[in-house]
């Protein structure tokens, strides 16, 4: 376990978490201002991965392909707003898991009948295909940096949004009491589709970054939704403080986990049965994580303000 | 009325000892069909059909009549099925030693995490169960001395006293039966009893339930023990009908689908669980032979049912039969 390699990792786990905390934001926000619980956010993602390779094929350009794609995922995200998840608002939780598990089995297969099964995948940007030296014997690719850095600026630009601005402040009285804040006049399905369209080009923006360093292929949001469940479960569902620190934490425990379990292990048991156990540890970890946050603290580590 | 209201009230009615019946003879009678088609196919469907609907059964019983939704019920399943899969691969495969495993480790797992996950409600409580369902799932594939992610193969079918119980399909069909059979009038014993009253009665108002004086917690424990047994069984059962067990089993896809079949049939009729498995199950089957992208026929249609047909495939048939009595 050396320490350039723990560096590399702790980034690595930075850039994960970030990567999160972009799906997670948007599913917090619709889950803490609806009351709506979307699984189909993690097809979003998969969408904005899928429209960024179609776009660039078409055009060449990778900035034009993430301004195309986002374009085109929010649009597609308010079809479905409009079509679909406007009328399962007033729902409870079993009916809207169901309908949106619906559009998950029928997005992941035309997205399968679409762009076929194979995996696809998006070039890096030129410009920031290279690694880049960060110590003596530390080299790190930029890309990931790039994702990192723009992580956080969404996550401030989102902080700024949400705690300076009029529509911000709207969305934090909706999060804890939506029926005054529609008792006082305002137009609370406008304020439900913005939000929705914000979360869905959130999502769809992970997706696109991502791209370049996974492969694009059907089904890839499943286990990310999972993940961003997770975190804003832990987070605090409506904060998007919570969803922040959460990612991050999710994202470095998973990713450290994964690295260091079977030398931990080994620290405590002989290293054949570390071998075997690590995996196993290392996967199940922020699962347990869940677990003992809900258990001492039922409502999440940074539970919305006034939310029962 | 939400969907988490009882499609139909709890009570005995004609019409439904009527449906039950005509279900359990329905099934009872597809071994003499299948004999005139492809055989071993149709059997092993329906056995499927009913290991499911052991699994849907618990699922109602939990989210119909407790309103705990949980969304790790497959965990249960392949708990059941890994305990015969690892039994088996130690040269234990009497089901006199074998069934009583599977129903006691799952019965146990269900005892330890529901005093965790029933400490939440709500969202939580569904995010929870979902979280040691990720767990189970990931601990299975992690087995290398039992497959890992690839799974793996029963030596045989489990035997009952040395004797080869399985080793015909049409015996296994029944005894599967015979479980599903026992699970139902099990659950309808349980609902009907004064714990199944408080049960329900915690499903409506949790606090009335606390302040007449009961403890909420311990109910919802043992219920949810008895729906994580159930769980065992029918992974018992599945172990036994596809002699393999892999970590899918437990995947967070399959504890929706069970949700999804406890929809199809209506929530909280128990009889609505079978009809919904089996609903669940063959127009997946009928889907797939029509067309290799089924899927995009049966995504939409969930969302439909949904949208417009409330109380699932039994509130559709009673809604329709009281449009037609009333005109």
């Amino acid at each position: 376990m050396s320490f350039t390699l723990f560096i590399v990792q702790t980034l690595n786990g930075l850039q994960f978490g970030v990567l999160l905390f972009l799906i997670a934001a948007g599913l917090t926000l619709v889950f803490g201002v609806m009351d709506f619980i979307n699984l189909a956010h993690g097809v979003q993602y998969m969408l904005g991965a899928y429209l960024a390779v179609m776009f660039y094929a078409l055009t060449g350009s990778f900035v034009l392909a993430l301004i195309l794609a986002l374009i085109a995922a929010l649009a597609f995200g308010l079809l479905l707003e409009f079509t679909v998840f406007r009328h399962l608002y007033d729902r409870d939780h079993l009916e809207q898991v169901i309908a949106t598990f619906g559009i998950i089995i029928f997005l992941n297969q035309a997205v399968k009948v679409v762009w076929g099964a194979a995996p696809l995948n998006l070039p890096i940007p030129e410009a920031l295909a290279g690694t880049v030296q960060l110590m003596p014997g530390l080299v790190y690719p930029v890309w990931r940096l790039v994702i990192i850095a723009s992580g956080l600026i969404v996550a401030l630009m989102l902080y700024l949004l949400v705690s300076r601005t009029r529509v911000g402040m709207l969305v934090r009285a909706g999060a804890t009491h939506a029926r005054i804040v529609s008792a006082l006049g305002v137009d609370i399905r406008r304020l439900f589709m913005i939000v929705f369209g914000f979360g869905t080009m959130l999502a769809a923006f992970a997706g696109v970054m991502i791209a370049p360093i996974l492969s694009v292929e059907p089904g890839m949001g499943d286990s990310v939704l999972i993940l961003a469940f997770v975190v804003i479960v832990i987070g605090g569902i409506g904060s998007m403080r919570g969803a922040f620190m959460a990612a991050l934490l999710i994202g470095l425990v998973d990713t450290l986990g994964r690295s260091f379990m079977i030398d931990i292990l080994r620290l405590v048991m002989p290293p054949s049965p570390a071998r075997t156990v690590g995996p196993a540890i290392a996967s199940m970890l922020i699962y347990v994580l869940m677990a003992l946050v809900l258990y001492f603290r039922p409502a999440g580590l940074f539970p919305a303000k006034g939310r029962s | 009325m939400s969907m988490l209201a009882p499609a139909m009230p709890v009570r005995r009615s004609a019409r439904t000892e009527i449906a039950v019946a005509a279900i359990f003879i329905a099934l009872a009678l597809v071994p003499f069909a299948a004999a005139y088609g492809a055989q071993g196919y149709i059997l092993s469907l329906f056995v499927r059909v009913m290991v499911f609907a052991i699994a849907a059964l618990a699922v109602d019983f939990l989210c119909g009549f407790g309103g705990l939704i949980t969304f790790g019920h497959a965990a249960f399943i392949g708990l059941g099925a890994y305990t015969v899969a690892i039994a088996g691969a130690h040269g234990v495969t009497d089901m006199a030693i074998t069934l009583p495993l599977a129903i006691l480790v799952s019965a146990l797992f269900a005892y330890v995490t529901g005093t965790i996950c029933l400490r939440t409600s709500g969202v939580y409580f569904i995010m929870i169960t979902l979280a040691f369902g990720q767990m189970a799932y990931f601990i299975a594939g992690s087995l290398a001395p039992y497959g890992g992610d690839d799974g793996i193969t029963l030596p045989a079918r489990s035997t009952l006293f040395g004797l080869a119980v399985f080793k015909d399909d049409r015996a296994l069909y029944y005894v599967t039966l015979g479980f599903l059979a026992g699970a139902y009038f099990l659950l309808r014993a349980v609902v009907y009893s004064r714990f199944g009253r408080v049960f329900r009665g915690a499903r409506e108002n949790p606090t009335r339930m606390a302040t007449i004086g009961f403890d909420v917690f311990r109910y919802q424990r043992i219920g949810y023990v008895i729906a994580g047994a159930l769980g065992g069984l029918a992974g018992f059962l599945l172990a036994n009908a596809t002699e393999f067990v892999s970590p899918a089993y437990m995947s967070w896809q399959r504890s929706g689908e069970l949700i999804i079949m406890v929809i199809f049939g209506g929530l909280g009729t128990l009889y609505g669980a079978i009809v919904g498995a089996a609903s669940f199950l063959l127009l997946e089957e009928v889907l797939a032979g029509f067309t290799e992208n089924w899927k995009l026929i049966f995504g939409p249609l969930l969302v439909l049912i949904v949208l417009f047909a409330r109380g699932g495939m039994v509130g559709l048939v009673t809604s329709i039969k009281a449009r037609l009595t009333r005109g």
